[in-house]
């Protein structure tokens, strides 16, 4: 067996130890990498930007523990925006996990930026079935979340004074790691008309570019890179830009890895053809 | 009484849900919010049976030699959890016990199971990220592509940034869009032969 | 870092490798780690079912504000636990129903309006020029129009159709591509996520 054929059969163990490798790489020596806001992430940016102080804003953070390293720089980074401009912000969460998440994020940046629960912004909650939440929350939030997540009439919230529903807010931000996007997009946006963003993992992030195209969304957050972008707008640098030297470090890696498994492909091919074995 | 009445139920909500969308005035956005308050409300009710089959199940596994330290680990979490939850509302913030077992031991096993896929996707374009073929290499290139915008190569990440962003935003959403669609449409006559009574399936079996 | 949020740490950073270690192989730290969220995720999620939904929707509702129309809909979702019951699971279909009734009849208007129409309407939105724009646009109707033959399997891919669909593919397989590009991003970020943490761990320990 040759040098390179060996190469094609490689234990994956091995594979994993270079990923592993790679990755602790930066963490010992870490650089700046530059960060070129793309189109669709400016455009959230300057969503957000002309949003303007005392007017609402609505995050709905729908995702899980699974999906925090892409989302929760993110929710971070937006909340941070919106709080700097004095925005209202009305959040909810339609992922089971997402609340106790939620409620750590948005507590301690409330601290940070000096900002009062249910004055500032309110947290609803969880509710399950997203796509029917979504519905009831067109005709009133106060319709599926009676009270907010800390039991909170939300009538006796001085933020929810004066906003019935959608129609009250600027825009809807979805953070989300599964379907609700897709919820967000047909019984949100196609009901009730509302401006609407989404933030997304890098794994669905090239299932959406159709509906930016149709104008059913006015701006695309794609994953971490698109986490460091919005950091880098707001400059604000957080862990969407620290992950970003360690994304370019495993992603040589793993185009290393393409180059050098179709290499000895190749070169390995005509012996395969000879001897009749296909692999 | 066991198959039709279910089959009424799903036929007269539907159309009355279905005519709402075209009759936008205040009492049928009522109508709308409270027939989705209700669903919220049977959801609510109904989805313990899941939890409490997974408990059934485990409990049923402490009699299984071999299965039984796990299933004890399982509902020992489970009923941790339900000591220091249940009894206080303010346990769902932070600083609570609760919260601090969530953010100890479901945040990072979470976080750290989905984060093996990194391996896994590094291994897979290992070992089946092959230009075979046209279409292989088409969905390679792409994805090479894709995968170089990270690397700070000065003017060649620049034009690559700009390719990437012309195949998001012209091919991949043409494909993305077509896909889209179909699944629209299987949606949409699934939902009508739902509600015309001739798919049955989600009442299972007498 | 206080000594018990060290501990606290301490416990998740053991959790974490007792996850990684799934990659030697499978062992029982890993089951062990694996039946703990299990259990974990399950509690946290019935403490959040029972505090801020049962309360604040079903029981406060009927029970504090005397709204007693909900009933109903509390009866319905009660009946869902006769799946339990070989002789009366019968009664879950009618709480089953309902759910399916209410959520199709209020979709297929929105599946169509979102899904279809507003997506055809982007396909054909941006007017035909010579410019980059008008060729863009020119190609993603040439585009989409073959992915959708390519998934057209009620007529033969032969003749055009054939052509058509070939082109189809080769679209779809750009799509595939870019999202498998994409998951790669995605899937580093998770693992990035959990070195930071454990570099973090590490600082807090031995001083960076």
């Amino acid at each position: 067996m040759t040098f390179l054929e060996k190469l094609m059969q490689v234990d994956r163990r091995w594979i994993y130890l270079a990923i592993g490798v790679a990755v602790i790489i930066p963490a010992i020596k870490s650089f700046n990498v530059p960060v070129s806001p793309s189109p669709e992430v400016k455009k959230v940016y300057d969503f957000v930007e002309n949003i303007k102080p005392g007017e609402y804003l609505f995050v709905a953070m729908d995702y899980d523990p699974t999906s925090l390293a892409e989302l929760n720089p993110m929710a971070e980074a937006i909340l941070k925006h919106a709080f700097i401009r004095n925005e209202k912000v009305v959040i909810v969460t339609l992922a089971q996990f997402g609340p106790g998440m939620v409620e750590a994020i948005t507590s301690r940046l409330a601290t940070e930026f000096n900002k009062v629960r249910g004055v500032d912004y309110a947290f609803l909650g969880y509710r399950p079935y997203p796509a029917i939440t979504i519905l009831a929350m067109g005709v009133d939030f106060r319709s599926p979340f009676p009270v907010d997540y800390y039991g909170t009439p939300l009538d006796s919230l001085p933020v929810m004074r004066g906003i019935k529903n959608f129609y009250n807010v600027k825009g809807v931000i979805d953070l989300t790691s599964g379907n609700t996007a897709d919820m967000w997009l047909t019984d949100g946006n196609g009901r009730y008309g509302f401006p609407l963003a989404i933030g997304i993992t890098g794994v669905m992030a090239a299932n959406y570019y159709q509906y930016l195209q149709s104008g059913q969304l006015f701006g695309i957050i794609p994953g971490i890179k698109g986490a460091a972008e919005y950091e880098s707008l707001i400059k604000r640098p957080g862990e969407g830009m620290t992950q970003a030297a360690y994304q370019v470090v495993a992603h040589t890696v793993i185009i290393l890895f393409i180059i050098l498994s179709n290499v000895a492909y190749f070169a390995t091919r005509k012996g395969r053809a000879k001897s009749g074995g296909a692999r | 009484m066991k198959r039709e009445i279910p089959i009424l139920i799903v036929g007269i909500t539907g159309v009355i849900l279905f005519l709402q969308y075209f009759i936008p005035t205040d009492w049928s956005m009522q109508l709308l919010g409270t027939s989705q308050d209700w669903v919220i409300v049977i959801g609510i009710l109904a989805l313990p049976l899941g939890i409490w089959s997974l408990v059934k199940a485990n409990i049923m596994k402490l009699q299984v030699k071999g299965e039984r330290f796990y299933a004890a680990v399982l509902l020992t979490g489970f009923l941790v959890m339900l000591i220091f939850g249940l009894p206080h509302r303010s346990s769902l913030e932070q600083g609570s016990t609760f919260m601090t077992l969530f953010n100890t031991i479901l945040i990072p096993i979470q976080a750290t199971i989905f984060s093996l896929l990194a391996f896994f996707v590094a291994s897979a374009a290992y070992r089946a990220f092959r230009a075979r073929s046209v279409l292989a290499t088409i969905l390679l290139l792409t994805a090479f592509l894709v995968m170089f915008r990270w690397l700070p190569l000065g003017f060649i990440s620049t034009a690559d940034n700009a390719i990437v962003a012309w195949i998001l935003s012209v091919p991949n959403m043409a494909a993305n869009r077509a896909i889209g669609m179909g699944i629209g449409l299987g949606g949409a006559a699934m939902a009508i032969k739902i509600i015309l009574g001739i798919e049955r399936t989600y009442m299972g079996h007498d | 870092m206080t000594t018990s949020q060290l501990l606290l740490n301490g416990i998740a950073v053991f959790l974490t490798f007792c996850i990684f270690s799934f990659l030697y192989k499978d062992n029982p730290f890993y089951k062990f780690a694996e039946r703990l969220v299990a259990g974990v995720a399950t509690g946290y999620w019935t403490v959040l079912l029972f505090h801020t939904n049962f309360r604040d929707k079903v029981w406060d509702t009927i029970v504090i504000n005397h709204q007693f129309i909900y009933i109903i809909p509390a009866l319905l979702g009660i009946a869902m636990w006769t799946r339990f019951s070989k002789n009366y699971s019968w009664i879950s279909r009618y709480s089953i129903a309902f759910y399916i009734g209410i959520s199709s009849g209020a979709g297929i208007p929105l599946i169509f309006y979102a899904g279809i129409f507003k997506q055809l309407q982007g396909t054909i939105s941006t007017p035909l020029a010579f410019s980059w724009a008008g060729l863009n646009a020119f190609l993603i109707i040439v585009a989409v129009l073959a992915a959708l033959v390519y998934f057209f399997f009620s007529a033969a891919h032969k003749g055009t159709m054939g052509t058509v669909s070939r082109i189809g593919i080769y679209v779809v397989m750009i799509g595939f591509g870019a999202g498998f590009g994409l998951t790669v991003m995605g899937r580093v970020a998770l693992l990035v996520q959990r070195i930071i943490f454990l570099k973090g761990y590490a600082i807090a320990l031995f001083g960076g």
